[in-house]
């Protein structure tokens, strides 16, 4: 049994191909019930997000599946073939393994180690689960997928380090005050970046806002906005005490606070550090802020310097990460392998064979006068049970070698039997939760 | 046995020092897990190690200075445990397991007589007086370590070094609260201690106090850390300072500990 993947990413295709090969979650039902009645295509699953189309499959032809999910993938949404084709790419075997393995845990993202795709795999797989698209493999392939990529989020900091200016600055501001429930920002001016650094301020718990501008009008829509307090201009240095973080972006042309106002306001604070980003070019807050003790000074630069080193660091997690997979994939495989109808056949011949070989020397060994044609008869008895036992069995795995339920069937008889593939079983379950 | 214990103890803290250690270069919740799990396997020995000795000795292990090191250590790493568990911060034990492991060390390579019990050390008040006075001392060493800690994230965020080692030390207001909570258990402990102790002496030798380095050690540790207190109630004393103090403080602590002999029974 083979596992396959057609699709087409970011990597791959533009936004308007990708826009027209999508698959609505609305109406997954239909793509699903097709898929799975193509010739050969045993189980199906479609994952379809604003990034990528996916289609993962299982069938035993592996260049007759892939070539007809082409040709699905075009037809289902009256695309040209010719104008599809050529931004689809298709994987099988290990190589199929190992694609899913990276997509769910983020390392083919646009932003690498970005936390949705695991969750919209998810889903996906729900809808193939609920229309019963997918079967035995699918399934135990998809939740190999959520483990790994589980291992590779607690194991690797991938996506741990703050990729953007404005949530750098929030984790900077925990490095500081910690946690930011009981914390209050102040903006000081109003630029595109300082409302979105507030935003981001606010969304990760900080109690409220403090907005002063030039214009008071301003100020006040702005503080209506996140439900805070505008505060005067020409008195804000007055309020400085009661913020913890401070984003200032005002168009003036020389600093408005000095380090004396550092210095008092840190004293009106009872020395409770205060934490300021400057992201005005020129500069708002004078450099030597950052020299008064319990006053935590940062520019634009040293928050641009953060998302730097963390994009490094995610790059070497991203290493991390791919060995992680590489160790999955070995696991998978074999368990995979396992699933084939001869060599079931033959394991189950072997295990009988053991036991009526042992069962006929115990009786032997145990028979006095044993009459000379006594041995070669009770071989050719036990013989004869077994294969007849036998037979209905491996005819059916044998004819039955299209369709899903063979794959059910095999891995049925090797847990029933205990064919060797046991300890596997056990640790994989233990993986699904 | 005991000495068994012991050998198992300083293997166990060995582990946990290196695996505290290999956690601030890496981050992965298993090793995470085994060091603590290497640390409190560790502290168990340690402390069957103590009761078993104890047992021996028919007193508690604290009358030499092999044995207070001991003791001293087995001290550091429970209230360590206590607070990792509180404030979950991994990368304290890199700092202050590594100072437990070192006394462990230290005691062993002594091999102090194990004398008759001195007549005035029979006393219920010198046994307490010893534990409470090791309880305020693990504070000390954990509020120390802590400064350390807090010296090094200050001195990363003011030079702007956003290096590994940032990524793991826990936000200044963190290790501000773990010093606070350090100080205001340690405080109390150690005038009780004090006190104790100057209980004892009156029965021992018929004064509250009698000057010797012990008690006059112990008045200028209680004297650093009422004004480090003191300093943080009234004014907000913090950061730098009170590190710098809290790491003064813990200097004193063990000069005393390990420089000053009670006159009384040496």
């Amino acid at each position: 049994m083979n596992i396959i993947v057609v699709g087409l990413s970011h990597k791959t295709a533009s936004v308007e191909i990708r826009e027209k090969a999508a698959f609505s979650p609305n109406q997954i039902e239909k793509p699903l019930a097709e898929l799975i009645k193509l010739e050969g295509i045993i189980e199906g699953v479609i994952v379809s997000t604003c990034n990528r189309v996916e289609i993962y499959a299982t069938t035993r032809d592996i260049a007759g599946g892939i070539a007809r999910i082409k040709r699905f993938m075009a037809e289902f949404h009256h695309l040209p073939f010719e104008a599809l084709e050529p931004h689809l790419y298709s994987y099988h075997a290990e190589a199929a393994i190992r694609h899913v393995f990276r997509v769910a845990s983020s390392l083919d993202s646009m932003v690498v180690g970005e936390p949705q795709i695991l969750g919209q795999i998810k889903t996906s797989y729900g809808y193939a689960a609920e229309f019963k698209s997918s079967g035995i493999i699918l399934n135990r392939f998809l939740h190999k997928a959520f483990s790994v990529a589980k291992r590779v989020r607690t194991e690797t900091k991938i996506a741990s380090s703050a990729v953007s200016v404005a949530f750098a600055a929030v984790e900077l501001a925990k490095k500081i005050l910690g946690d930011l429930s009981d914390k209050t920002v102040m903006l000081i001016g109003a630029g595109e970046m300082c409302e979105l650094a507030a935003k981001h301020f606010l969304n990760s718990g900080a109690k409220g806002v403090m907005v002063t501008n030039r214009t008071f009008e301003r100020a006040e829509r702005l503080a209506d906005e996140f439900s805070g307090e505008a505060v005067p201009f020409e008195t804000f240095i007055e309020h400085l005490h009661r913020a913890d973080i401070v984003l200032s972006s005002t168009g003036a042309p020389h600093c408005i606070i000095g380090p004396k106002d550092a210095v008092d306001v840190i004293k009106r604070r009872r020395f409770k550090p205060i934490f300021f980003i400057d992201i005005a070019v020129p500069r708002d807050i004078d450099p030597r802020v950052d020299d008064v003790e319990h006053a935590y000074l940062f520019t634009v630069d040293h928050l641009q310097d953060i998302v730097q080193a963390n994009l490094a660091q995610r790059s070497l997690e991203a290493e991390k990460a791919e060995e992680i997979i590489d160790q999955e994939i070995g696991q998978f495989h074999k368990w995979l392998s396992t699933l084939e109808v001869t060599p079931t056949i033959v394991a189950l011949r072997n295990r009988f064979d053991e036991i009526r070989r042992a069962e006929v020397e115990k009786t032997i060994a145990a028979w006095k006068d044993l009459p000379p044609d006594a041995e070669k008869r009770l071989e050719s008895l036990t013989m004869a049970i077994m294969n007849k036992l036998l037979h209905a069995p491996t005819s059916t795995l044998k004819q039955s070698g299209q369709g899903g339920r063979v794959d059910l069937y095999v891995d049925a008889l090797r847990q029933l039997f205990e064919l060797e593939a046991l300890q596997r079983d056990t640790e994989e379950l233990e993986l699904e939760e | 046995m005991t000495h068994l214990f012991f050998i198992l103890t300083v293997a166990l803290y060995s582990g946990a020092t290196i695996a505290y250690l290999a956690c601030l270069q890496r981050t992965s919740p298993t090793l995470t897990r085994w060091a603590a799990r290497l640390l409190s396997a560790g502290f168990s020995a340690h402390l069957l190690s103590t009761i078993h000795l104890a047992s021996k000795l028919k007193y508690l292990p604290l009358t030499n200075t092999q044995e207070s090191l001991s003791f001293f250590s087995l001290v550091i790493i429970g209230c360590f445990i206590i607070f990792e568990r509180k404030y979950k911060v991994t990368t304290l034990g890199s700092f202050i397991v590594p100072v437990g492991l070192m006394m462990l060390l230290a005691s062993s390579s002594l091999h102090d007589k194990v004398h008759q019990l001195h007549p005035v050390l029979q006393s219920n008040w010198f046994w307490f007086h010893a534990l409470v006075a090791f309880a305020s001392y693990a504070c000390f060493t954990i509020a120390a370590g802590v400064a350390v800690m807090y010296l090094m994230q200050r001195y990363f965020l003011k030079k702007k070094h956003f290096g590994g080692l940032f990524q793991k030390l826990p936000s200044l207001e963190t290790m501000d609260e773990i010093s606070y909570r350090c100080l205001t258990i340690g405080f109390p402990l150690l005038t009780v201690a004090i006190i104790s102790g100057s209980i004892w002496s009156e029965k021992a030798v018929g004064s509250y106090w009698i000057w010797d380095p012990k008690q006059t050690w112990s008045l200028i540790i209680w004297i650093i850390y009422a004004a480090l207190l003191h300093g943080r109630l009234t004014i907000g004393w913090r950061g730098k300072r009170a590190a710098i103090l809290s790491i003064i403080g813990f200097i004193v602590v063990l000069f005393t500990f390990l420089a000053m002999k009670h006159s009384i029974t040496w």
